[in-house]
């Protein structure tokens, strides 16, 4: 049984540089991002999430909506566990997994058979468990002789197949997301998004940044609308989608 | 959080320590395999530069000092080879964090990962550098002694050390991004005041004891130089560092678990 449970959460995000006076004499001024304030050392804090409750349970699969700077993805690294709350209570139980950078730790001068291994150790699979799949896995990203050849001279659709192939295999029970991952050509996209679905199925609680209204209304069945790190709306897809798509 | 025993407790901080360890090496030995690659000899070009130095500032300071070569030489072999290793480890430490901010802001990894990966790393360039040694002491035929296997204690004592000040310096130089050029000048007096080009026998009397006594430098190399040069490392060098190796990870763990919900703000 996974869970997630927000009380009161907030972040204040520091920012320390030389140019923290001139930004504190535009203190509270609303603007793209959060709210600017000042701690009591004087550091300029962006104030990314405040108050944020909700709990999710098993079966929930929640979407995010908002601008550009709303708090979706500050949001996506306390669900991930980077961001510690500087206000409230985080409770999450259950074991998560990002698909944000599917890229993240891929060596370019390396191999496509050692980046699978690499990538898979941050994944937090062992050796053992990576060497088990590792047929499957260059099997499914069709890169053939080239799985021996440094990372370097793939393509960027390559590329991806082979971050995918590897990032994919996973099955965590909470799944955080920024949009959908769309790879590789027409024949290899109904592959993934196959494979992308079986994932997201075997999940329990899934978590989704998107712009789409289309993956919205498809994936979701729960929407969360944030506004300048505040929740706007939680509601069903097609009440938040009226709201926000207009 | 929910009531663990605390064997479970126990089980699961060590899961994670081996998580975190062999997830390191993996890292660290792929940041050396980054080295060979298109490159035939790979890391020992640095290892050949090391030896060309060596090689020059012997004959420079040997000339001065009118050192016999087969005392000098191996003394400052050694003495340059594990001043790399330990400077290393403190240079790299203090970037241990910046440069993995894109994996700390993305995975919520132990911090220890990226410090045990730049532990790991050098420890691998010292198995390069090396060689070195091993030419100088056949090459000087020097012969071997059982005392040659303290290096082992003193080896593993001074790894723990410079974790400690790895973790430590990567966690404020995260906040404060002028330190590391302050280490690495620090660093830079460090190699004077130690006995690496100059051996401690040519600064007599008082001021030689304070510079070797008070330099935690000397104690570090002295318990990794002396065994294989083929003497015991004075007793005084093991409780140095032992001292400061429990001292320190006492303040690192003190002030990590203070700190460790911030430094993905601080990147």
């Amino acid at each position: 049984m996974a869970s997630i449970h927000f009380s009161h959460a907030g972040v204040d995000i520091p920012i320390f540089n030389a140019y923290s006076r001139s930004l504190k004499s535009r203190l509270m001024h609303i603007t793209a991002g959060g709210r600017l304030s000042a701690d009591a050392n004087g550091h300029v804090l962006v104030r990314a999430l405040h108050d944020i409750d909700f709990s999710f349970t098993d079966g929930d699969r929640v979407g995010l909506v908002g601008h550009n700077g709303a708090g979706k993805s500050t949001l996506l690294r306390v669900l991930s566990g980077v961001y510690a709350p500087t206000h409230g209570q985080v409770h999450l139980q259950g074991q998560v997994a990002s698909l944000i950078d599917v890229s993240l730790g891929i060596d370019h001068e390396a191999t496509g058979r050692e980046n699978i291994f690499l990538r898979g150790a941050l994944l937090g699979l062992s050796k053992k468990e990576v060497t088990a799949r590792l047929d499957e896995i260059i099997e499914f990203s069709e890169l053939g002789d080239f799985i021996d050849m440094p990372v370097r001279t793939y393509s960027s659709g390559m590329h991806l197949r082979l971050a995918f192939s590897v990032s994919t295999v996973i099955r965590p029970e909470i799944l955080l997301m920024d949009e959908w991952i769309s790879v590789g050509d027409e024949g290899f996209k109904h592959k993934a998004e196959a494979r992308l679905a079986k994932l997201v199925e075997s999940t329990k609680i899934l978590v989704i940044a998107s712009h789409s209204r289309d993956l919205i209304m498809k994936a979701c069945n729960r929407v969360l609308w944030l506004e300048h790190g505040v929740i706007k709306i939680d509601g069903s897809p097609e009440d938040v989608c009226k709201a926000y798509f207009g | 959080m929910n009531k663990l025993e605390p064997v479970i407790l126990i089980y699961l901080i060590l899961l994670r320590l081996w998580f975190a360890i062999s997830l390191a090496c993996t890292l660290g030995w792929n940041d050396i395999r980054g080295r060979y690659r298109r490159s035939v000899i790979g890391p020992f070009w640095i290892t050949i530069s090391m030896g060309v130095m060596i090689a020059c500032i012997a004959l420079v300071f040997g000339g001065i000092f009118k050192a016999p070569m087969g005392e000098y030489l191996p003394f400052l072999a050694s003495g340059i080879i594990f001043w790399t290793f330990i400077s290393g480890i403190i240079n790299e430490g203090c970037t241990g964090f910046v440069s993995a901010e894109g994996m700390i802001k993305q995975l919520p990894l132990p911090f220890s990962v990226h410090i045990f990966r730049v532990v790991w790393r050098n420890v691998l360039m010292l198995a390069h550098h090396i060689v070195i040694l091993l030419l100088v002491l056949l090459l000087m035929g020097k012969s071997v002694s059982p005392i040659v296997l303290l290096v082992i204690p003193g080896f593993v004592l001074v790894v723990f050390c410079l974790s400690w000040l790895a973790f430590f310096l990567a966690i404020i130089c995260t906040r404060y991004r002028d330190l590391p050029q302050i280490v690495a000048s620090l660093l830079q007096i460090g190699f004077y005041f130690t006995p690496i080009i100059w051996m401690p026998s040519l600064i007599p009397g008082r001021l030689g004891s304070v510079i070797l006594n008070f330099n935690p430098f000397y104690h570090v190399l002295e318990l990794l130089r002396t065994p294989l040069l083929g003497s015991l490392p004075a007793a005084s060098s093991w409780f140095v560092v032992g001292a400061i190796t429990i001292l320190g990870w006492g303040l690192t763990l003190l002030s990590f678990a203070r700190v460790k919900h911030r430094i993905a703000y601080w990147l």
